[in-house]
């Protein structure tokens, strides 16, 4: 290897390594380039895979990522930041909508839901998306860890009744972790204000327009 | 400088500087992701794919590096060739990259990528370099693969659970229910389980160099005394 001796040298070695900076560079951009269609398309794949997890695909035919809206409401949506809410219609029929709220009160910080719900009210699915609950304990919210996350299916405000929408040991209809507790209540309480919101919106959820704009198909 | 040859190239990459086992270097990715098979695999995939092309890369021009600027240089090569991986991973194999999440990018940070380079890529011709670097990776996703999988059975029950998400879909056929119904034993999953269980790697690779060589000891002094014998 070579020895930078004069002055001369040291300034060629400061020369050398920004343009090795610069090449590096130059590769990552045509690297990204190439890339960015792939992800984004990637990208757009998981969400749909995760919306037709919560809704039935045959059971809407738009475009359901281009038919979004955002809400706000730190009470009943558990954040101070407007959510998404997308959009599933059969033609023009609004079928149902899935809603990405927030359980603030995880054990671990935020749990990210996705509560999808038919146009009568009742739940089509929920999916947890994100969270940090403890792994073994809390995280059998998870879909491939559990099938608790299922036992949302078809209930509605009216089944059960207000006071047994908590988890057993609170009184209520829905089974908790062993234990684990904190995580499944927090995701009950988040599921049972998804469906306060939707009831009092119903009208505002499938009446206002798409906010997204996407070149997508 | 020890012989480099392809056969000791090919031992010390495996056995003798294991990067996971001797070197101790890259622990943090290593006991991050092999909770599971699939997962040690994938970032041993990715990791041997880095260390190859570094490998070569800092091998080609080593004759053109200045000694006081060694270090940034490996630092920006290996910077590039794992955020092209990452990209690259991202858009062709998304699930894996999905499960494997922040570890990707971290292979910046495995300590055995920058230390093969100035140990022997920087000192050695491309040909050996590049040879090292799939010997160094192999050794490293041995390692990893062998923990996950061990982990994985005590952890979860399962041999190659969610093979089919790396692999494609034919690939289930490779995953194998050991217990039934297994709740688990979280130990084995968290980091905790993790250090044990390199641990005990660690240490069955010393035991088994150890043996090793008190039957080559035996052997040779069997030999010594024949040879007194035979004078």
């Amino acid at each position: 290897m070579l020895k930078a001796e004069s002055q001369k040298d040291v300034l060629m070695t400061g020369w050398l390594l920004a343009l090795a900076a610069l090449i590096g560079t130059s590769l990552m951009v045509v690297v990204n380039w190439h890339s960015k269609p792939y992800i984004a398309e990637n990208e757009r794949l998981v969400l749909l895979r995760s919306l037709n997890s919560v809704i039935s695909p045959d059971t809407y035919t738009n475009n359901i990522l281009n038919d979004v809206l955002t809400v706000q409401d730190q009470n009943l949506l558990g954040s101070k930041e407007p959510i998404l809410v997308y959009r599933a219609r059969m033609d023009t029929k609004p079928v149902a909508a899935a809603l990405t709220v927030i359980a603030p009160n995880g054990y671990n910080g935020n749990i990210y839901l996705l509560v999808g719900i038919d146009f009568s009210g009742h739940i089509t699915g929920v999916r947890a998306v994100k969270h940090q609950e403890t792994p073994g304990l809390g995280d059998a919210i998870e879909s491939q860890r559990s099938p608790w996350i299922d036992s949302f299916n078809k209930k509605s405000l009216t089944n059960p009744t207000k006071a047994r929408w908590k988890v057993k040991r609170d009184g209520g209809d829905f089974d908790q972790f062993t234990g684990a507790t904190i995580t499944p209540r927090a995701v009950v309480g988040a599921v049972h204000k998804a469906l306060i919101y939707f009831k009092k919106n119903r009208k505002l959820i499938f009446t206002s327009p798409n906010v997204v704009n996407t070149n997508n198909s | 400088m020890s012989d480099v040859t392809i056969k000791n190239i090919i031992k010390q990459g495996l056995w003798s500087k294991n990067q996971a086992l001797v070197a101790l270097l890259g622990l943090c990715p290593l006991l991050a992701v092999s909770s599971t098979a699939i997962n040690g695999l994938g970032l041993g995939v990715a990791t041997l794919a880095t260390l190859i092309l570094t490998n070569t890369v800092v091998a080609v021009i080593r004759n053109w590096i200045r000694t006081e600027i060694r270090i940034p240089m490996f630092v920006i090569i290996i910077a590039c060739v794992v955020t092209a991986i990452e990209l690259l991973m991202s858009a062709h194999f998304h699930d894996l990259y999905l499960i494997l999440g922040i570890f990707v990018p971290l292979i910046v940070t495995n300590c055995a990528i920058i230390g093969r380079a100035e140990a022997f890529a920087s000192k050695n011709k491309v040909m050996h370099s590049a040879l090292d670097g799939l010997m160094m990776g192999l050794g490293f996703t041995l390692v990893l693969v062998t923990l996950g999988i061990v982990r994985e059975i005590i952890g979860y029950g399962t041999i190659f659970g969610n093979a089919n998400l790396m692999l494609g879909e034919w690939a289930s056929v490779l995953t194998v229910t050991i217990f039934q119904n297994y709740d688990g034993l979280l130990f084995a999953i968290l980091p905790p389980g993790a250090f044990m269980g390199l641990a005990v790697l660690i240490a069955l690779k010393n035991k088994i160099d150890r043996t090793q060589e008190e039957r080559k000891k035996v052997s040779d002094g069997i030999g010594v005394s024949f040879e007194i014998n035979k004078a």
